[in-house]
């Protein structure tokens, strides 16, 4: 630092770090503000006070709520200065201020008088505040000045009404919609920045009319904006309108493209670039059409602006997902900006390579990537191993090479995610291409024997011992996993003897050797390794015992716990010791999904005598607990699954009732969760009364009515059918409140004597096959498909006819069946022409049930799905089809 | 959705992250701490690149940053992951620029605390709540300075022929970039 030796003043030199503002106290600030109050004011110094209190706040100092009412009021004696710098600091620090509804007042006049004032500088700044700080009832009297200063001939008093506005339409649109007229005029303004901003407000009033926005596109379209930003701003609207049009036009060329290919010629870069990325983000965009955005985009990859590089390698990065083909042409830049010093561009552009190579280019494209990998951070490199597992994927005969260089990063340092990111990825090339199974278990093998991640030395040996025993020498990994049992903590130790366990019982040759080893394990320092020794000796014969049947052993160690862990949690903790063994098959299995709210029952406290579970509970179990307190519903046996609420009011009506179904093998019980709206009114005796002659197969058999609904404390009523045991019913209900109601005294909140009986027609109910169908997850898809075998496998192929996009239909089908989407596949990539989803759920009669549905873009809209599904039972196959077929 | 382009926050550090001036335009960060712990992200993250020549970019979060450094003053503007770069990297310019001018070249960390009155009125010309206000720097400038030169504050130093005559030396050069 030479630059201090120049300054006059010796004694800051000193000090290094040197700030005027050091040693600044709130306090003594504070004591300063009160020259705010003198009759003579100092300009000068109120504005160096103010600069400090914003100071303060600005490092993120707070002021109770006393000292920033104190602040405010001596704040606005300073609007008696003519003082323009003092007035524009004022104006700063009320906005910083915030004031309350009732301080707002007090400035109110002085703000109205300088939005009305000659100085352009006070009018924008006024109207600026003003807007901030105002609430909905104050703006009816400055409504008329600011629908003036829209179309003020000052640019900036025109945009400061303007931005205003944007922010008042989230508060107060009724009354910013009023002003559409000048909103309208200032769109034409010769104000490049008014333009913009008028063009923003203009379409945020008008963006649910399809039809305006439409016309407005239209007519500026023909012409230029004259900011940039404005011009933006109408290739996103314009976009939007191709985006909603596109249901509408099956044939022929689309509407306002040529208005975006014509913005990829502007002089403007940021124009230009949304233009382009306009165009990649079409839906079902053409080749044709890519071709000229990809040109400039390929310009601006060798810009010597790092931005317009990143915006650019960014694009195409997620062009190159759905059309790898159209990027090709910019391979060679592309490898050029692997050495990028911009890291993150770098990184964007190896991962498009990757995604665009071709199989003869993958083996240099690996060599360069070695080289950069050592100089990235950890987060960029996962990003790279993503994108070479997919590459992977494409090109299985390129394995070896990509499976080396995953091994090779695998040895570098390197944190957590980034090791699993990388193990991650072996493990699902090891699925995926047989060929690479082996050498991908000995690099994991390697792995563990030098691992620091507990975690996921746990989860390698736990994925040895399913995959290891099926390979043609399962021996040579036996080593590899008993030296954890020397080397490791107690937790690897443990996972290290469940996976010798799992090798003794697939491999018989095997057996006499895992014994041996196992009973060493007896002696181990650790409880849980020791009782884990103990048992797979018990389980697999090794001490002599009686053996039980291969396959139960198998089921015993293989098999997957289709129970979630919180539910199995909460049940041991609820279950008290007694003469009756813990069963696990009355653990519910009912993924949680969303916690209880609002539908707990007030009061209703369950009878268990042991400590409250800790947390909240899952949903089933809250209900389980509700329904199993009733006594009338208490031979039901066990809840197999409960719906979410299906309102059967519309929102803001006098009574707010939704309905959740519960299911029971032989019982259907409807939970009524009513609300009453009305402050005046108590209600008694609430029933509902159901009509199901439209569901042939359910009679009544209980209800239980709710004694007394008061003002806004819901409450439930229930009503029970019986219905033919494991059956899937199905039916349609409807449904009559039936009440006394009483009215309430509001000043007493007694009610009075008599009441009045009277009925409330909610809407019909419907009992449908996914109320039979349990969202239960299955951890690994593939694994559960095979081993539940072709017996009862059902497929067919649907037509679903023209929908909006892949993504609803997928949605729609997940809806219907109301299974559980396994690995994320409920979610559809964009532009992409076909999909398979995978989902898994439980039907009634505890029977799993396993689906795979493929769907296909068949012509420009129509949807078409090929259903696969896998059970245990037949009928079942056959039920899943037909609600298909139905829905 | 919300199609007008958006600033999330605008910040200017210091060579060490120290706050110099801050505005966050979006509740993404609700408390105090919230937004330091952003600003430590975002200085890490930079701090070793070099952004003095052309402005610099980076992801992180799902948030766009562009960042620009002078001196010991460290210039950032966020945006969200789907924003346009280029925009808010106009913005950056504009609130880079308008500083150099208004800091008359001495653009440091102490000159800036010095004048930090308009560094805040700066800040609050460019951008209203998240809506880009303004984005050129002469413009910015102009109207910040025009008032402190009324004010007299820390400029007054300078007489108004000087301080326009750097202003015009700093315009010309900036158009001759």
């Amino acid at each position: 630092m030479a630059q201090p030796l120049v300054k006059k003043d010796d004694d800051r030199d000193e000090e290094a770090d040197y700030s005027p503002f050091l040693g600044i106290e709130k306090g003594a600030v504070l004591q300063e503000a009160r020259v705010f109050n003198d009759p003579q004011l100092d300009p000068r110094r109120c504005s160096q006070v103010i600069t400090k209190l914003l100071y303060l706040l600005n490092q993120g100092e707070s002021f109770t709520k006393v000292e920033a009412t104190e602040v405010f009021f001596a704040v606005t004696k300073l609007f008696q200065s003519k003082d323009i710098g003092l007035r524009r600091m004022v104006y700063v620090m009320i906005k910083e201020l915030s004031p309350s509804a009732d301080e707002v007042i007090i400035v109110t006049s002085s703000l109205m008088k300088d939005m009305t004032s000659k100085t352009d500088m006070y009018r924008a700044n006024a109207i600026r505040v003003l807007c901030r700080i105002t609430d909905g009832t104050l703006l009816t009297q400055i409504e008329r000045y600011l629908k003036q200063a829209i179309v003020d001939k000052n640019p900036v008093v025109a945009s400061a009404a303007l931005v205003s506005g944007i922010h008042l339409l989230q508060t107060n649109p009724e009354i910013v919609k009023r002003w559409s007229n000048e909103v309208q005029e200032a769109v034409q303004s010769r104000a490049a920045l008014v333009q913009f901003h008028a063009l923003a407000l203009l379409h945020q009033i008008r963006q649910n009319d399809r039809l305006a926005v439409n016309k407005l596109v239209s007519s500026l379209t023909r012409g230029s904006a004259r900011s940039p930003l404005a011009q933006c701003l109408l290739i996103r609207y314009t976009s939007q309108v191709i985006r909603e049009s596109a249901n509408n036009i099956q044939t022929g060329d689309r509407p306002f493209y040529d208005f975006l290919e014509g913005c990829l010629r502007h002089k403007a870069e940021m124009v230009i670039f949304e233009a382009a990325r306009a165009i990649t983000e079409l839906n079902g965009v053409t080749s044709r059409e890519l071709t000229p955005a990809i040109t400039v985009l390929q310009l601006f990859l060798s810009s010597s602006k790092p931005v317009l590089r990143f915006a650019a390698v960014r694009t195409l990065n997620k062009v190159a997902m759905t059309h790898p083909t159209a990027v090709t042409n910019c391979n060679i830049d592309m490898e050029s900006l692997i050495s990028d010093q911009n890291r993150s561009i770098a990184t964007l552009a190896i991962t498009t390579l990757l995604k665009t190579g071709n199989e003869s280019s993958v083996d240099r494209l690996m060599k360069q990537i070695t080289n950069f990998m050592s100089d990235i951070a950890d987060e960029f490199k996962i990003v790279v191993v993503e994108a070479i597992r997919s590459l992977c994927l494409k090109f299985p005969l390129k394995h070896r090479s990509l499976m080396n260089f995953l091994s090779n990063i695998l040895r570098e340092e390197g944190g957590f995610e980034y090791k699993k990111a990388i193990v991650d990825s072996i493990v699902i090339l090891i699925r995926d291409i047989p060929e690479a199974k082996e050498t991908g278990l000995l690099h994991l093998c390697e792995f563990i024997e030098d691992c620091e991640f507990t975690y996921l030395s746990t989860q390698i040996l736990h994925f040895l011992g399913i995959e290891g025993p099926k390979t043609s020498d399962p021996s040579k990994y036996i080593r590899y996993i008993y030296n954890r049992v020397h080397l490791e903590n107690a937790t690897v130790r443990a996972g290290a003897v469940s996976t010798l366990a799992k090798f003794g019982a697939m491999v018989d040759a095997l057996k006499p050797r895992i014994f041996v080893l196992l009973r060493r394990c007896l002696f181990d320092t650790d409880d849980e390794v020791r009782d884990r020794a103990t048992l797979y000796l018990n389980t697999l014969g090794g001490d002599g015992a009686v053996v039980e049947t291969g396959a139960d052993v198998k089921e015993f160690l293989f098999g997957s716990l289709d129970i979630p862990l919180v539910n199995l949690e909460n049940s041991l903790k609820n279950y008290e010791p007694s003469e009756k063994p813990f069963d696990i098959n009355y653990v519910p299995k009912e993924v949680k999904t969303q916690p209880l709210a609002e539908k707990k029952a007030p009061g209703k406290k369950p009878a268990g005598l042991g400590a409250p579970p800790p947390g909240p509970p899952s949903t089933v179990d809250a209900y389980e607990k509700l329904l199993s307190s009733i006594p009338e519903f208490a031979n039901f046996g066990k809840l197999f699954k409960s719906s979410a609420p299906v309102e059967l009011t519309e929102a803001e009506t006098e009574y707010a009732v939704n309905v959740v179904k519960h299911i029971f093998d032989g019982h259907v019980v409807f939970q009524y969760n009513c609300t009453n709206t009305i402050p005046e009114q108590l209600l008694e005796n609430v029933t509902v009364i159901v009509d199901a002659s439209e569901a042939e197969e359910f009679a009544e058999v209980a209800s239980k009515p709710l004694r007394s609904l008061p003002y806004d404390s819901p409450g439930q009523t229930f009503v029970a059918f019986e219905k033919p045991e494991g059956v899937p019913a199905v039916g349609k209900f409807s449904n009559m409140l039936r009440f006394i109601v009483k009215e309430v005294d509001p000043s007493t909140g007694e009610a009075e004597e008599d009441g009045v009986e009277d009925e409330y027609q909610l809407e019909d109910l419907e009992v449908i096959t996914a109320d039979y169908i349990l969202k239960v997850g299955v951890s690994n898809f593939r694994n559960a498909w095979e081993s539940m075998g072709a017996d009862f496998e059902r497929v067919d192929e649907y037509g679903l006819g023209p929908r909006d996009s892949l993504a609803e239909a997928v949605n729609a089908v997940i809806d219907l069946l109301g299974m559980h989407p396994c690995e994320g596949t409920e979610v559809v990539p964009p532009n992409s022409r076909s999909h398979t989803c995978l989902l898994s759920g439980v039907y009634i009669g505890n029977v799993k049930v396993l689906v795979r549905l493929q769907f296909g873009l068949d012509g420009p809209k129509d949807v078409a799905m090929k259903l696969a599904v896998r059970s245990e039972d037949e009928n079942v196959s056959d039920a899943i089809h037909e609600i298909v077929a139905s829905g | 959705m919300e199609l007008c382009p958006l600033i999330k926050n605008i910040l200017l550090l210091d060579s060490e992250g120290k706050r110099v001036a801050v505005k966050y335009y979006s509740d993404d960060w609700p408390t105090n701490s919230a937004k330091e712990a952003f600003e430590k992200a975002v200085f890490s993250k930079t701090q070793k690149t070099n952004a003095r020549t052309e402005a610099e970019i980076t992801m992180f979060d799902n948030y766009i940053v562009v960042y620009k450094f002078v001196q010991d003053l460290h210039f950032f503007v966020t945006g969200g992951e789907n924003e346009n770069e280029i925009i808010l990297a106009t913005v950056l310019q504009g609130f880079f620029d308008a500083v150099g001018l208004l800091l008359r070249g001495n653009e440091d960390k102490k000159e800036a605390l010095e004048n930090l009155d308009l560094i805040l009125l700066c800040l609050d010309e460019i951008v209203d709540g998240g809506v880009i206000l303004e984005t050129d720097a002469n413009v910015i400038a102009g109207k910040v300075d025009s008032h402190s030169m009324d004010s007299g504050a820390p400029l007054s130093e300078q007489t108004i022929t000087q301080a326009l005559a750097t202003a015009r030396e700093h315009l010309t050069r900036s158009l001759l970039q």
